[in-house]
């Protein structure tokens, strides 16, 4: 199957925007001060010793050099090696990534299923009782910090209630699952609780407000004129229709749910891809800054993409416009 | 209506919730686990710098020639005896007898000779270098026998070979050491999660006696809140130093564990540009001094946990002595101090300031205390460690900063050049050449009481105090280090009482 003009067309523009990044990124860290072997050897080093760690490094390379041969890696597959680790920087993503994404995912499943029935909910009983507490639930949600959110779950159910565990990551172990995978499950749960809960405070507004839009069209009226009653003109009619800017929402939240992942994870110390950032970026290990946050440029990409081609399945008049 | 069948699924919840419930972890007789704020670059404590590889692995997974024991005093390891000459220029160290390292490989004259030629090597990227090169050629007579010939005199030297940045390595397995140390102590490197632990257990091989515990766990949980938390949760036994003094309080009052504010190598100091007007005269350092009361600042800075310092050493030195009492807080003498200095109208500096808790903290308490007299400071903060080593270290492009120094023994920094302080003192150059050269250990430790008071009247910096090591540990666990000499988590001595 040869792909359609088009289909070239959005790759190139994405390959082109994730160049631009890759140069942006390097320079921005480039700039930033410090330099990684004084970081790395301590204030007790003398110059000869710097000089040998920067040349073991290959940090006297020139500028772009170094950026050349950081771009050549990343397209052949080869990110190069940690600085302050010196182990390659791809298994150390692979590694974080198995922390990372079961915690996005977790949180975004979470997001989604408490905030898209609240949301409905709220709409369907607009202005009584169960209405208002979802919208202070939102407001709350908005407002109040994940990192904040996740310091008073560990305080109640980790310390108090001693149901999870304080932090920490025990790891997914061999078995895969039985004890070490539910211990690792368990050391999840609070954290993608606490990115969870601002996710789902915007969702439920948007889905709130969206299903409220859709309810008075015409088209709403028509099916209960009918005879639907209100109960399946709601889910066969307007919560279908009212999905497409929940869609729109959810993809622009991802950006903030990477970095709320960041603030979360340094909070329950996992060692997730968050801290790797975190961490790399306090030590300059430079070269694992630049692939972990052209990874995230990538991710946002794709994620893109990807909420474009499901417009087109939740509303078959994009597709027949393209 | 909606009608969801919520129930059912509330109660699915719950039961998921509640089979969550960890019990309280049984104690495990045969386990420990420790915390540290740092998780190191590498385990090798011979590359980069020393302080949080070898708090994992020194004495746990390397060994050296000689050790420092909890009091920081050498004693013997991998060498079982020494002897000086009496130029004090040839040292010769007899080896213990059928040591091997974990990978199988015999320890001997040869494997100690490459250790030391190789922190001395040109690729060397051992941070603490500078401390071994007067060693200028090692010999390896017999398999027993190790040959080090100095290019003068160096009174520290059995000290350095004591400190984790000098323990020996195996050739083979010197490249790999980073992420799969290969040492001759009783725990060995099972698993590195990196961001979260390291894993250890017992090794059969060990040439000393087997230590009461065979499994170790090294935890790095950077946040002082979080570390408390794995205390109280029971997820972590010792934290060797806790990183937030207010939280240490709530541990000493508590029957479950054992907290002891143990002697701290950490001196927090506030540098000052001594190149730069008006910290090039020696009377407005000395009015700085004189307008900080340390022991109120200790109060604020670290809840009283602390000694207020008027040298370069702290309490936990053995040559350490009380000069506090040479400039103490008198703000009326400061003002006349800097009217003498021709600044009776004060002045005003910019002071960098690293975002450290302990920094930001005391930056404010001297803000003010400097505002009594006169005295105007505006903090900038600076990142810590990019930012600030790239301002403060390299390009020395501030006025005052403030930060703890924790390396042992380091009062030789200033007579360092260059170092941040600009301070070009050939008196105390002279000094540290005399400690070098002492050739008994009662000179030595003239000498460096005599470096301290140089220092505690010339003022290079102002001595603020030093920090305690906070010690927390589940009650009930024995020969846990309550001092630290060295920055380590010692884990061969440790055992459960009952």
């Amino acid at each position: 199957m040869t792909p359609s003009p088009s289909r070239i067309r959005r790759l190139a523009g994405a390959a082109l925007m994730l160049l631009v990044t890759s140069l942006v990124i390097f320079l921005l860290i480039e700039a930033a001060p410090g330099d990684p072997a004084e970081i790395m050897l301590g204030t007790s080093a003398q110059a000869d010793t710097l000089a040998a760690l920067r040349d073991q490094l290959g940090l006297d390379r020139p500028l772009m050099v170094r950026y050349l041969a950081w771009l050549g890696g990343v397209v052949t597959g080869n990110m190069g090696q940690s600085y302050t680790y010196g182990v390659p920087v791809a298994g150390l993503i692979a590694e974080r990534m198995l922390v990372t994404l079961p915690l996005t995912l977790m949180a975004t499943l979470l997001a989604v299923g408490v905030s898209v029935p609240l949301g409905v909910m709220a709409a369907a009983r607009q202005g009584r009782a169960g209405d208002g507490l979802a919208t202070v639930f939102a407001q709350m949600g908005i407002a109040v910090p994940n990192f904040w959110i996740g310091l008073l779950l560990i305080l109640v159910f980790a310390l108090k209630l001693g149901w999870f565990p304080v932090g920490g990551f025990p790891g997914w172990g061999d078995a895969g699952w039985g004890d070490a995978g539910w211990g690792a499950i368990s050391a999840l749960i609070l954290p993608a609780v606490a990115l969870a809960i601002p996710q789902a405070a915007v969702l439920t507004r948007v889905t709130r407000a969206a299903v409220l839009d859709v309810a008075a069209e015409d088209f709403i009226r028509t099916a209960r004129a009918k005879g639907l009653s209100r109960h399946r003109a709601l889910w066969r009619h307007t919560v279908p229709n009212a999905l497409l800017p929940v869609v729109t929402m959810l993809g622009l939240q991802i950006p903030f749910l990477i970095s709320g992942a960041v603030l979360v994870e340094n909070v329950f110390s996992l060692p997730g891809i968050g801290t790797l950032a975190y961490q790399a970026l306090s030590q300059r290990d430079l070269i694992v800054v630049q692939n972990v946050v052209l990874l995230f440029a990538a991710i946002v990409l794709a994620v893109n993409a990807g909420t474009d081609a499901l417009y087109a399945r939740l509303d078959p008049r994009l597709k027949a416009r393209q | 209506m909606m009608t969801i069948p919520h129930r059912p699924l509330a109660g699915a919840c719950l039961a998921i919730i509640l089979s969550a419930t960890a019990p309280a972890r049984a104690q495990d007789a045969d386990a420990v686990t420790f915390a540290q704020s740092v998780e190191p670059q590498g385990l090798d404590p011979t590359v980069s710098s020393p302080v949080a590889a070898g708090q994992v692995t020194w004495q746990n997974v390397f060994e050296g020639l000689v050790a420092m024991d909890r009091d920081g005093r050498i004693v013997p390891q991998l060498a079982t005896e020494w002897a000086i000459a009496d130029d004090g220029l040839t040292y010769t160290f007899t080896l213990r007898d059928g040591v091997i390292f974990q990978n199988g490989k015999a320890f001997d004259s040869a494997t100690a000779k490459f250790t030391i030629e190789r922190i001395l090597s040109e690729t060397s990227t051992n941070g603490q270098k500078a401390n071994y090169t007067a060693i200028a050629d090692v010999q390896a007579p017999d398999p027993a026998t190790l040959i080090l010939t100095l290019s003068e005199r160096n009174a520290d030297l059995l000290y350095w070979l004591g400190h984790p940045a000098a323990v020996m390595v195996e050739p083979s397995s010197a490249e790999t050491n980073g992420t799969a140390p290969v040492g001759t102590g009783p725990f060995k490197v099972d698993e590195w999660r990196k961001g979260d632990r390291v894993i250890m257990s017992a090794w059969d091989g060990y040439w000393g006696e087997a230590p009461a515990i065979s499994r170790v766990t090294a935890r790095f949980i950077g946040d002082a809140q979080a570390q408390a938390a794995a205390l109280q949760s029971g997820q972590v036994d010792i934290v060797g130093d806790l990183s937030a003094p207010e939280l240490f309080d709530q541990f000493t009052t508590d029957p479950a564990f054992t907290a002891v504010a143990g002697a701290g190598e950490m001196e927090v100091v506030a540098g000052m540009n001594n190149d730069r007007p008006p910290f090039d005269d020696p009377r407005v350092r000395q009015a700085l001094m004189m307008a900080i009361d340390r022991p109120d600042l200790v109060q604020v800075v670290s809840a009283g946990q602390g000694t207020p310092i008027g040298s370069h050493f702290s309490p936990a030195n053995p040559f350490y002595q009380d000069l506090t009492a040479l400039f103490p807080y008198d703000p009326e003498k400061a003002k006349a101090l800097l009217a003498e200095a021709g600044h009776a109208e004060g002045f005003s500096f910019d002071f960098k300031v690293p975002n450290r808790d302990y920094a930001q903290r005391s930056a404010e308490i001297l803000q003010a205390f400097f505002a009594q007299v006169g005295v105007t400071a505006n903090i900038q903060t600076s990142d810590f460690p990019a930012a600030w080593i790239q301002d403060v270290f390299t390009d020395r492009n501030y006025d005052m900063t403030i930060i703890g120094h924790a390396e042992p023994l380091d009062i030789g920094i200033y007579a360092r050049d260059p170092y941040y302080f600009n301070y070009d003192s050939p008196a105390f150059r002279d000094q540290m050449a005399t400690i070098a050269a002492a050739t008994s250990e009662e000179e030595r430790a003239a000498g460096y009481q005599a470096a301290q008071d140089m220092l505690a009247r010339d003022l290079p910096a102002l001595f603020l105090f030093s920090y305690p090591k906070l010690g927390v540990w589940k009650a009930g666990l024995e020969g846990v280090w309550e001092n630290g000499p060295v920055p380590a988590n010692d884990m061969t001595d440790i055992r459960w009482s009952q």
